[in-house]
């Protein structure tokens, strides 16, 4: 069996961790910017404000319901949820981690336990040592778990275990929140005469895989409780790193559009180097808003002299790449890098041209020493001046709480 | 006036001069290309544009104990090098459900101070808790009379509180530890 722990509107509950007067009252999440709404408490669900919603829509809610607003605080919601992941690995041999708020445990090793009872102690001990509230979902399959799980999220224990006969429970399972059934499979299934998730189980699998192939036949199969979709133990390399933000007002001159690239490009190859990566191209690309007179937008790729992981040479091309792609007179809303072309450091293939060994290996020293205090003091302690300064460009993030337990000054204040 | 007193170029080979010579500097070995025009420096503006920059090429690691402590001798202590210690885990015995928080007030421990605190602890009679107060983070000592949990402050300024549940939303963590700096 196989069990899927998932976070309650987990960037709220991450919020409520230290600050418990935060309880029971109704708590909203905000986007990169302060945008639009990106988590809801049970209580603002409740009141039928839509995940997604501009803030400025909602603006009136906020204040006639006395919700409490706060910007994405990611060092908050990575450090909670690497420890939540802690928890639950003592919980099970293997575990995958499918995203900031949710794994998939396997419980094969359990057979004889009572699963019941073993997600709940699952759920109690998270809680406890962490501060999150999961709803767990138990089943045979990955597909199957996600159903148990939509089901645990609105039973009050917060558990359940799929029942050997489950046909009622697909019977009553929409098309469209089956994972993996995207919108316009939703959309034309219901052609077929499928709109249910049992009536999916029940089609026929070949012709299921000339029309729509093998990964819904898989699904189907799934949905019998054959197990098809491992759990993947270990993330797949990466392919690329993107870092793309929208500023947080617009940026008009080269001078503050060369400085978010240079950010970007930094971040990017910190991020390159703690994954033990070098890069052989970067692809820079600046945009304006969509909302306002006409959209201008441009990438470029600039290939690198050498496969690299070493910020200044990553930076001379993006920024070289930046001056390409600017146009004067454009109100730029978002930029990003992204870097192509990854591979391990040490299948590196050397240049003819590479400084020499010895050279290499010193700007390598100042990288992790650069990286190192960045960790230790936090990040942008020291920076490459393009980055610049003053970043005005920077996003918006005006209510975000406290780096309760990522940063030395921001910790939890207890009143003795 | 010199172009050049006060610079501190370290990459700028023509313009070292050798300390110990000061007069003679366009002999000197490092300096080859000094030009001719430049004059001897004095004493004390030659000791500010001798400044090299310190190579860091070569490296020689040491472990602890190995660095002989009288030549020709291996140290007696050669055999016995371990890990350094490591306060981490002296201090934290569940990293995921360690938290440090920030003291303020007076009724416990100095402001200031910094505790650690474990969730994965049972709260039991005579520890040392985080509580939750009306809706805020206190530090308080737990006691425990029949059935009845009262928090208590160590300054007897502050009356004891009695709890009405004790669960994980009245005890939000057990102290473990309180890191004092003097």
């Amino acid at each position: 069996m196989l069990a899927l722990c998932d976070a309650n509107s987990y960037y709220c509950s991450a919020e409520r961790i230290f600050n418990p007067s935060l309880q029971n009252k109704p708590v909203i999440v905000l986007s990169n910017n302060d945008g639009c709404v990106v988590a809801r408490s049970g209580e603002v669900k409740n009141l039928g404000i839509p995940m997604g919603a501009p803030y400025f829509q909602i603006e009136h809610l906020v204040k006639k319901h006395n919700i409490e607003v706060f910007s994405s605080n990611y060092s908050l919601y990575g450090d909670v949820s690497t420890r939540v992941m802690e928890v639950l690995a003592e919980f099970t041999p293997e575990l995958e981690i499918y995203s900031i708020d949710e794994a998939f445990l396997s419980l094969d090793e359990f057979k004889n336990r009572d699963l019941y009872q073993y997600g709940q102690e699952i759920k109690t001990t998270v809680r406890k040592w962490t501060g999150i509230p999961l709803s767990i979902g138990i089943a045979p399959t990955k597909v199957l778990t996600k159903i148990a799980g939509d089901i645990a999220k609105k039973d009050a224990e917060g558990v359940f275990l799929l029942p050997e006969q489950y046909t009622d429970i697909l019977s009553n399972t929409a098309i469209a929140d089956v994972w993996g059934i995207g919108r316009s499979h939703s959309r034309s299934l219901p052609a077929h005469g499928i709109e249910t998730a049992l009536q999916l189980r029940d089609a026929n699998l070949n012709w299921a895989k000339q029309q729509y192939g093998v990964v819904m036949q898989r699904l189907i199969l799934e949905l019998r409780g054959q197990r098809c979709l491992s759990l993947e133990l270990c993330p797949s390399p990466k392919k690329t790193i993107t870092v793309s933000r929208s500023f947080g007002r617009k940026v008009t001159t080269l001078q503050e559009l060369r400085e978010a690239i240079a950010t970007y490009t930094s971040r990017a190859a910190e991020k390159l180097r703690l994954h033990g990566l070098t890069a052989d191209a970067i692809q820079v690309f600046v945009q304006t808003s969509h909302f306002e007179g006409s959209f201008y937008g441009d990438s470029v790729t600039q290939t690198l002299p050498h496969s690299s992981d070493l910020t200044p040479e990553i930076l001379h091309s993006a920024l070289m790449g930046c001056d390409r792609i600017y146009r004067p007179g454009e109100r730029y809303a978002k930029a990003g890098i992204i870097l192509l072309g990854l591979r391990p450091k040490t299948q590196r293939q050397l240049s003819l041209w590479e400084a020499s060994e010895a050279v290499d290996e010193r700007s390598h020293l100042l990288m992790q020493t650069i990286d190192s205090i960045n960790q230790q003091f936090g990040k942008g302690t020291i920076q490459f001046a393009a980055a610049g300064l003053k970043k005005g460009w920077g996003m918006r993030q005006e209510r975000r709480s406290p780096r309760y337990t990522t940063c030395w000054g921001e910790l939890p204040v207890v009143r003795a | 006036m010199e172009p050049n007193s006060g610079s501190f170029h370290a990459g700028q080979k023509g313009r070292r001069r050798n300390l110990s010579n000061p007069q003679g500097a366009t002999h000197s070995p490092t300096s080859p290309t000094l030009p001719r025009s430049l004059s001897p420096l004095p004493l004390a503006e030659a000791i500010v544009s001798c400044c090299y920059s310190a190579s860091t090429r070569t490296r020689y690691r040491l472990n602890l104990y190995q660095q002989p402590v009288t030549a020709g001798f291996p140290s007696p202590a050669e055999d016995f090098v371990e890990r350094k210690l490591d306060l981490n885990q002296y201090l934290i015995k569940r990293p995921a459900a360690t938290f440090f928080v920030r003291v303020t007030g007076d009724s416990m421990i100095g402001a200031g101070d910094l505790l650690l605190v474990d969730r994965s602890i049972e709260p039991s009679e005579g520890k040392v808790v985080i509580a939750v107060l009306n809706g805020e983070l206190t530090v308080k000592r737990l006691s425990q009379k029949g059935n009845r949990y009262y928090l208590k402050a160590e300054n007897s300024n502050y009356s004891d509180i009695e709890l009405e549940e004790l669960d994980d939303m009245s005890i939000w963590g057990v102290v473990t530890s309180v890191v004092h700096l003097l």
